[in-house]
């Protein structure tokens, strides 16, 4: 029956898959590269620089994902414990000595470069949850479930601490996906939602410092700074909403084009986006994003052992997570989160751990079940 | 129970259960996907409208447009203070990725001097952040700088050049003082000005009438509504409302007489007052040494200020409006006509001068400029040849009190109001005074000094000047002012004029007519102290008083400049006139710094002034 398939396929195709890349997936992730040069030319005003720029950072993010596609599943899940333990070690080590860029410590100097660890932990920490998880009986007891929190929450508090507070939510969401694939009782999942909420209240008033408050306040609120993150989203939403349902057309938006968005080609370029391309594009887009998705769970479901099942969803689900979040928070759905839109904003960091997680899909899928039970 | 002993692992139902779990999350995603269609259907459907309307309100920007200033102009039309368009060199820092590579990269292109980059290098540090406005490097560009760097402005993103009008003052140090100039507006200035009609207004007046008059000179505020980018850069002008230029002013200055005034002083310091007796009107008011006001106009540097301030002779320093003289002489007329008023002494009544005086029960003497005494002279005479000895005898018999008294409605120890900054109101001392201020009794021996204008007696050119001109006015003291009318932009012209400041009261007419004759005697007597000097050749009668100061009495005082009085100990010289003397169209009020004598040194300056008035001669 392979033989008969093989046969079949293309030569491009049988080259892929040689290369242990899945055609579809990279097809999608191709054309949402394609849609961020478009954009990021727009929302460069005509400037062909920016786009040269994230060509390059698209080419290294290939290169990587090809690089971490020759990994087989096996191999992740060896080496799981010790990239999670090196992981949470540089987080110390960034709280103790690091540089601090942008106004929080984030950054780790490492002589040639800056490096932020908690990049690392958004594939690190789901790795070995998975790799925890993986060699055991599912669904998890509750005390394995407690270790599980333990490994969730440890680079969670010290990403915390950089301050951090979106980073280390997302880093946290993308450990606990692998949890919750892995079976975590609706019961025990209820009772800690539950226990959150009245926890909440007395961490407020009995234990948090007011400086810590003032942090979350201003997560969620960001119109208390409104000449800062609550500028942007309301300039965010006017380019948004005066997008209409069919767009200002590509190089049109006023918003965009006049400079009056912020960080429009990085964390705002949704904005661009539906500026220029209305409802329909926003929809098409949209659409785009759940066939990605929709690809990575059908990969996730054929991978041939927990470990990889585990950390495919996972990652899928992140992905997603961070789309949500984007554009949630572009339009004023959200709080202001340092969250790029994936495969599109301008930026190196975000595209590489993107593309070093698909390139593990990538893997499993090269490495799936050989019959599906 | 079984389940926690021995957990065999079943792979199928771990497939179902993620894939249970997995299709839940994927159906959870889509309605987030659903959630943000919803939101953006919200924002881009149903508030369409709203957006659409406050997206075109960002793009259009209301913008201030700065009034041209107003152009200052002599009594004839002359410019004193032009406005000039120049080509200036801008950065808007939000736009600069590297500044000082910039700067290196512009600096092979046109120079950029040390007190530039200082300068620009303040004006980067006093901007807000994110106020996308050019700061200024350069200004004034040559035309070659000009063409240099346009040609290659698109290689500089944030560098831009800006045509401005400059202040451009035509005849640079001639009558600076009066005038003044303008400077780019500080924080101090922003305390003082109304900040929405100086939105876009980058220079404001400093000193002199250009201060004084700032209101007038600045004229009102315009607005443009413009399509702009966040960079503020205007791309489409879509309404505008016009300034309003501030009014030219026209000043009661003669420039030619400033310009004879100036030049009659040679390297002399010193300052002069000419005005119009009947109308208060300064015709020329000159401070010497002067400086050029433009170098002030876009920032002077710190070194090159501190040269003009702390110079040996300060030429920052309004010797007109703010130096403080003692007047020596020139007082005479005054105490002169004080004593005929009160009986001390009469006409034809005279004293002899044997070279000193001295008072009753004192061994002290009073001296004489004269060594060896006048003789026997009236008070017609004593002023005419400046007796000392006639006034020590004068003061001693009329008593400080008195002698105040009949000088206060001349003008002196007060200011005196003239339309522009730093006027000082001199000193004209008395018991009370001299109780109040140094908590002292006063001695006999300070009236005797006080009466040849001396000791504690100060007075600024601006007090001598008007003080003269109620002499020859019979009395009436003129208002000093230097604004003649104004012309508003709309084209209205509002004439300026001022009504005497009070009339000084005499008993008898004809004490005028006596004083007045004998400030004509020492020009025009031959024993007159400015005979030889100035009368003799005189084309024209005139009156004057001459006067020499004696620079360690000044010593005292602490306003004046103690560094003068260590070098020059020489005397000061003035003179004071008015001419013609039976119709007097000008006084003169002069003041040469350790000149010498008044009759040598002031009085010259002061014919020639009056020479380029009554004949129109330029020497």
């Amino acid at each position: 029956m392979r033989l008969v398939e093989a046969r079949r396929e293309s030569l491009p195709v049988r080259l892929l898959k040689w290369l242990k890349l899945d055609p579809l997936l990279l097809l999608l992730l191709g054309l949402l590269m394609t849609l961020s040069c478009l954009v990021l030319f727009s929302a460069g005003g005509g400037n062909i620089d920016l786009v040269l720029r994230q060509l390059v950072r698209f080419g290294v993010a290939i290169g990587v994902m090809l690089f971490v596609a020759q990994i087989t599943p096996h191999a992740l899940k060896l080496w799981s414990p010790w990239i999670y333990a090196v992981g949470v070690s540089m987080l110390i080590a960034v709280a103790v000595i690091g540089v601090t860029g942008k106004g929080a410590q984030r950054w780790l100097d490492l002589g040639f470069m800056r490096f932020q660890p908690s990049e690392v932990l958004k594939l690190a920490a789901p790795m070995m949850v998975a790799w925890y998880l993986g060699d055991r009986a599912l669904p998890p007891t509750v005390r394995q479930v407690l270790v599980s929190l333990v490994i969730i929450t440890v680079p969670m508090l010290l990403i915390m601490d950089q301050p951090d507070l979106g980073t280390a939510l997302l880093v946290g969401s993308a450990a606990f996906f692998a949890l919750f694939l892995a079976g975590l009782s609706v019961r025990l999942l209820l009772a800690g939602g539950g226990l959150a909420l009245i926890a909440a209240p007395i961490m407020w008033f009995f234990v948090m410092h007011d400086y810590q408050k003032q942090r979350v306040l201003t997560f969620l609120n960001p119109e208390s700074d409104p000449l800062g993150s609550g500028y942007h989203i309301i300039q965010s939403k006017i380019a948004i909403g005066s997008g209409g349902v069919m767009g200002k057309g590509w190089m049109n938006g006023s918003q965009s084009q006049l400079d009056f968005l912020p960080e429009q080609s990085t964390d705002f370029i949704f904005s661009v986006f539906g500026e220029e391309f209305g409802l329909v594009g926003s929809l098409l887009l949209l659409l785009l994003y759940v066939l990605v998705l929709a690809r990575c769970l059908r990969i996730a479901s054929r991978a041939q052992d927990s470990y990889a099942r585990l950390l495919a969803g996972s990652i899928s689900l992140t992905f997603f997570v961070y789309l949500f979040v984007n554009i949630g928070m572009v339009s004023g759905l959200l709080p202001v989160v340092g969250v790029p839109l994936p495969m599109v904003s301008y930026g190196g960091t975000s595209v590489v751990t993107l593309a070093a997680g698909f390139g593990m899909l990538m893997s499993v899928n090269a490495n799936k079940r050989l019959m599906n039970r | 129970m079984a389940r926690r002993r021995a957990r065999l692992r079943n792979p199928d139902m771990e497939i179902r259960l993620f894939k249970g779990r997995a299709l839940f999350a994927g159906v959870v995603c889509l309605l987030l996907a659903a959630t943000l269609f919803g939101r953006l259907a919200w924002l881009q459907f149903f508030q369409y409208d709203n957006y659409q309307e406050q997206s075109q309100d960002n793009r259009v920007r209301v913008r201030p447009i700065p009034p041209t200033r107003g152009l200052i102009f002599d009594r004839n039309g002359q410019l004193l203070a032009d406005n000039r368009p120049s080509y200036q060199l801008e950065i808007t820092p939000e736009l600069v990725e590297d500044m000082d590579a910039l700067l290196a990269q512009l600096e092979s292109v046109v120079s950029i001097s040390d007190q530039e980059r200082t300068r620009f290098k303040q004006g980067l540090y006093r901007q807000r952040r994110g106020s996308y406005k050019g700061v200024p490097l350069k200004f004034n560009l040559a035309p070659e700088q000009l063409a240099a760097i346009a040609v290659d402005l698109h290689r500089y993103p944030g560098v831009s050049i800006e045509a401005r009008l400059n202040r451009f003052y035509p005849d640079h140090g001639t009558a600076v003082h009066t005038v003044g100039y303008v400077g780019r507006v500080d924080e101090r200035d922003l305390e003082r000005l109304e900040k929405r009609a100086y939105q876009g207004t980058t220079h404001t007046g400093k000193a002199g009438i250009e201060r004084h008059y700032e209101d007038l000179l600045h004229g009102e505020v315009g607005f443009e509504q413009v399509e702009v980018n966040v960079q503020g850069r205007a791309l489409r002008v879509l309404d505008q409302q016009k300034p309003e230029p501030g009014a030219n002013l026209y000043l009661s200055l003669d420039l030619g007489m400033q310009r004879v005034a100036e030049r009659a002083f040679g390297e002399e310091a010193g300052a002069l007052v000419a005005m119009d007796p009947r109308t208060g009107e300064i015709l020329a008011m000159a401070s010497m040494p002067t400086y050029d006001p433009n170098s002030f106009v876009n920032g002077i540097s710190v070194k090159d200020y501190a040269a003009l301030r702390d110079g040996f002779y300060r030429p920052l320093f309004n010797r007109a409006l703010t130096g403080q003289y003692p007047p020596g002489s020139t007082v005479k007329p005054f105490y002169g006509l004080g004593a005929l008023e009160e009986g001390v002494n009469t006409q034809g009544k005279k004293i002899r001068c044997i070279g000193y005086y001295q008072l009753p029960n004192e061994d002290h003497r009073y001296r004489c400029w004269k060594k060896h005494g006048h003789g026997r002279l009236d008070l017609d005479q004593s002023i005419a040849q400046s007796c000392d000895i006639f006034f020590y005898d004068l003061a001693h018999r009329m008593g400080i009190q008195k002698m105040h008294d009949y000088l206060a409605p001349f003008g002196f120890g007060r200011e005196l109001g003239i339309d522009t900054l730093g006027e000082e109101g001199g000193l004209l001392p008395s018991p009370e005074w001299k109780r109040r201020a140094r908590n002292r009794p006063w001695y006999p021996g300070e009236t005797l000094i006080a009466g040849i204008g001396q000791g504690y007696f100060l007075a600024t050119p601006l007090q001598l000047a008007v003080a003269t001109s109620a002499l020859a006015m019979d009395g009436a003291v003129p208002k000093p002012h230097l604004l003649q009318r104004v012309e508003h932009a709309d084209g209205r012209v509002e004439h300026h004029s001022t009504e005497p400041m009070g009339q000084v009261e005499v008993k008898q007419q004809r004490h005028w007519e006596y004083i007045k004759k004998s400030m004509e005697h020492v020009v025009h007597h031959r024993r007159g102290t400015a005979y030889w000097n100035v009368g003799v050749n005189s084309e024209y009668r005139f009156a004057g008083k001459t006067g020499t100061a004696q620079v360690f009495s000044v010593a005292q005082d602490e306003e004046y400049d103690e560094e003068l009085v260590e070098k020059r100990l020489r005397d000061h010289a003035l003179f004071v006139s008015w001419a013609p003397v039976d119709d007097p169209q000008i006084v003169v009020a002069v003041i040469v710094e350790n000149g010498g004598h008044g009759s040598s040194v002031a009085a010259p300056i002061a014919k020639q002034v009056m020479d380029y008035h009554l004949l129109g001669e330029a020497p």
